[in-house]
């Protein structure tokens, strides 16, 4: 009588997630929790989010408790039906610690992938869910990586192809970016899309990102479905450089993280493991020439160089934009006074990294623009 | 990215610069194994297989099977190194150093200084150290301490696979002559590195671990116990930092007055004799500086005043241990813990 048990397993929250810690439950066994609902915090090595229950129903019993660290993909709670005794809860529980092999549950675990665009340069890239002719394409901004998107891409891979980039001078792809501008970063983006015979898709774009997604979404209209555009670039002169000239400098693990800590507004979720992949991309070769190059054209003289509000009235594609209110890198305010026809949604106590901060609900904005 | 064993981070590291700089040779004995003699090419890639594979793809000419003389070929690349070249010599086991000596400290680390520094001297002595080997007293012991006392000569002791080939690498790029500490005992140890080139500049300390009683410095090999250890005190309410500084010379003194002066103790681990060494090195920089901000006096965690016994009983006794680290730091933390 175990068909009307569900398990609630412990989720995989980027490449490098191995086991997380659950540390503190949101709601109390008996609760009637519902798909979607944050039911409980969850901190890895790199950071700490709240965790949305997978499904609708009665939660009977906690497995794992305030505390505890586990695998991915080992049981956290028990959900059934009132009907359903504790007796044969606890077989569904001791069967599963019985059968829970931990290789088993890593196995499934997806891996970046790389192609190439032009002969000598790659793209790495991360490609989860079915196959689709429209998937979501993630594009990070200065300095990120494809696993910026880990609070994102595995959630909406569920029901949408997915693909999220590394861009030229970032993580594990080419570190030749050319002139620098702008333009050129959307381009390569552009021919990575025909490297993998993508030939539209929905554009999720963050910060620099946002710029190349919208720069890529006007230059090139039928190959974009729709845009999701977060703190986007380009929608005003103000950046903020002491970001962007610590975040090149510093080399050392504390100074950095004062750097990484103006990215979000509740700096607590930020782990020693994420400032030391940060320090060990920046140490890559021609990683520091990429950004500094990407600096002086893109942000010559302390101001941001692209003005790309103006092509917001030539977009065909539905178009979002999403802000954090308390952003320290790209004000909010550049959210002002944009067309009435784009949806716009600003967060409080939110900084400039929605959708890690508000991973659920961008997840919700994101998967409502691309069923239209 | 792929996970690589401290051997293979070395040789890619070495591969790497090879491939990107003609200048960058590699001598020593048996580094490839062969030469001038019939038989198999390539058959050792050095005592422990580290350079196994850059005979193949280099040549003769850029990989160098020397004869068993290290007097003459650590000279050699010391003179090369000054006329052009940018050589990497294996000084196989560092017990070794006696017979070339000279050729370290009185010529390679002095040419910078002899010569007004207009010569350059970027050479790079690769050399085993440590006990745990069953190897006895003249394989096995840790005389990084006696290069580090030395100007001129830089010393770097990689403590996992990552850091190994991102030292290296650095230590190819740099114009001054580097002797890169590598323990025997890791070579087979793996984590990811990445696949592409990269440096770890010297003198900058990692921070492996995070905490607020005690400061754990420890050097080469010795980073994982003091890892292990924080790891384990973590359960009876102890948190350590625990610093990794990388290269003896330069040290980053900084970090490690930092990180001392936040916990306000000092445990310090060194595998090398007690006696002037890394560990009275750092316990008479924290003592100099900042005195006043020890909560208790410092304490080291070495290997004793003894050359390394041949007994494997004996020479387990003789490093140092996750149990000696945590009980050091159980003793600075007084009683009650």
């Amino acid at each position: 009588m175990s068909g009307n048990i569900e398990p609630i397993l412990m989720p995989k929250w980027g490449l490098a997630m191995e086991e997380g810690m659950l540390v503190e439950w949101q709601v109390e066994e008996g609760d009637a929790i519902e798909k979607g609902q944050e039911i409980a915090d969850i901190e890895t090595t790199k950071i700490t989010n709240a965790f949305e229950s997978p499904l609708t129903g009665q939660l009977r019993r906690f497995v794992t408790m305030d505390g505890e660290t586990v695998p991915v993909g080992f049981l956290l709670a028990v959900c059934a039906e009132e009907d359903v005794d504790d007796a044969t809860i606890d077989g569904f529980v001791r069967d599963f610690k019985d059968n829970f092999v931990l290789d088993e549950a890593a196995a499934g675990a997806a891996e970046p992938e790389t192609v190439e665009i032009q002969p000598g340069q790659s793209i790495r890239y991360m490609t989860m869910g079915s196959d689709s002719d429209e998937p979501i394409l993630f594009v990070h901004g200065f300095g990120g990586g494809f696993d910026n998107w880990m609070l994102n891409q595995e959630a909406l891979s569920e029901d949408f192809q997915t693909y999220a980039v590394d861009l030229p001078g970032h993580g594990g792809s080419t570190k030749q970016i050319g002139d620098g501008e702008l333009a050129t970063l959307t381009d390569m983006l552009q021919s990575f899309m025909s490297a993998m015979k993508i030939g539209r898709a929905h554009l999720v774009g963050h910060s620099m990102g946002g710029g190349i997604a919208l720069d890529l979404a006007t230059r090139y209209p039928d190959q974009v479905a729709s845009l999701s555009l977060i703190a986007p670039v380009g929608f005003g002169p103000d950046i903020n450089m002491e970001y962007i000239d610590g975040f090149i400098t510093q080399t050392r693990a504390r100074k950095l993280r004062a750097v990484i800590e103006l990215l979000v507004d509740d700096p607590t979720g930020i782990s020693p493991d994420m400032i030391e992949d940060i320090i060990k991309y920046k140490r890559l070769d021609g990683v520091g020439p990429a950004l500094e190059l990407l600096r002086d054209k893109n942000m010559p003289a302390g101001q941001q160089a692209s003005a790309l509000k103006d092509r917001l009235d030539d977009l065909v594609a539905p178009t979002q934009i999403i802000w954090g209110r308390n952003d320290r890198i790209i004000p909010a305010s550049h959210a002002e006074g944009l067309p009435d026809r784009l949806k716009i949604q600003i967060y409080d106590d939110t900084g400039h990294m929605p959708h890690m901060e508000r991973a659920n609900e961008v997840n919700a904005l994101i998967s409502a623009i691309v069923k239209g | 990215m792929s996970v690589k064993s401290y051997r293979q981070a070395l040789n890619e590291a070495i591969y790497q610069e090879m491939e990107r700089d003609e200048r960058v040779v590699v001598m020593g004995e048996d580094i490839a194994g062969g030469m001038g003699a019939p038989g198999e090419d390539d058959a050792w890639g050095g005592v422990l297989g580290v350079t196994k594979g850059l005979m193949p793809k280099f040549g003769r000419d850029r990989v160098l099977d020397t004869p068993i003389s290290e007097s003459a070929f650590i000279g050699c690349a010391a003179g090369a190194a000054a006329t052009g070249l940018r050589p990497v010599a294996e000084l196989m086991f560092v017990d070794f150093m006696g017979v070339c000596f000279d050729q370290i400290f009185n010529q390679a680390a002095k040419f910078r200084y002899m010569f007004g520094g207009k010569a350059v001297t970027p050479l790079v002595i690769r050399t085993m150290y440590g006990a745990g080997f069953r190897a006895a007293s003249q394989h096995s012991q840790c005389l990084y301490p006696l290069f580090t006392h030395i100007p001129g000569l830089k010393v770097a002791l990689p403590s996992n696979a990552y850091e190994a080939k991102g030292l290296m690498t650095q230590a190819i790029r740099d114009d001054d002559p580097v002797v890169i500490f590598e323990h025997k005992a890791m070579y087979d140890e793996e984590m990811e590195v990445p696949d592409e080139a990269y440096g770890i500049p010297f003198g900058e300390a990692n921070v492996t671990r995070e905490g607020d009683d005690v400061t754990l410095v420890a050097f080469g090999r010795m980073v994982n116990l003091a890892n292990e250890a924080a790891d384990s005190l973590k359960a009876s309410g102890i948190t350590c930092t625990v610093v990794d500084p990388r290269t003896t010379s330069p040290l980053d003194t900084e970090t490690i007055l930092e990180t001392v002066s936040e916990t306000g103790r000092l445990v310090v681990i060194d595998e090398a004799h007690p006696r002037c060494n890394m560990a009275t090195d750092v316990s008479a920089l924290v003592s100099q500086e900042i005195f006043s901000d020890l909560k208790a006096p410092v304490k080291m965690v070495t290997a004793p005043h003894c050359p390394v016994p041949f007994s494997p009983a004996l020479e387990d006794l003789y490093i140092p241990s996750t149990a000696k680290i945590e009980a050091a730091v159980r003793e600075v933390l007084g009683k009650g813990h």
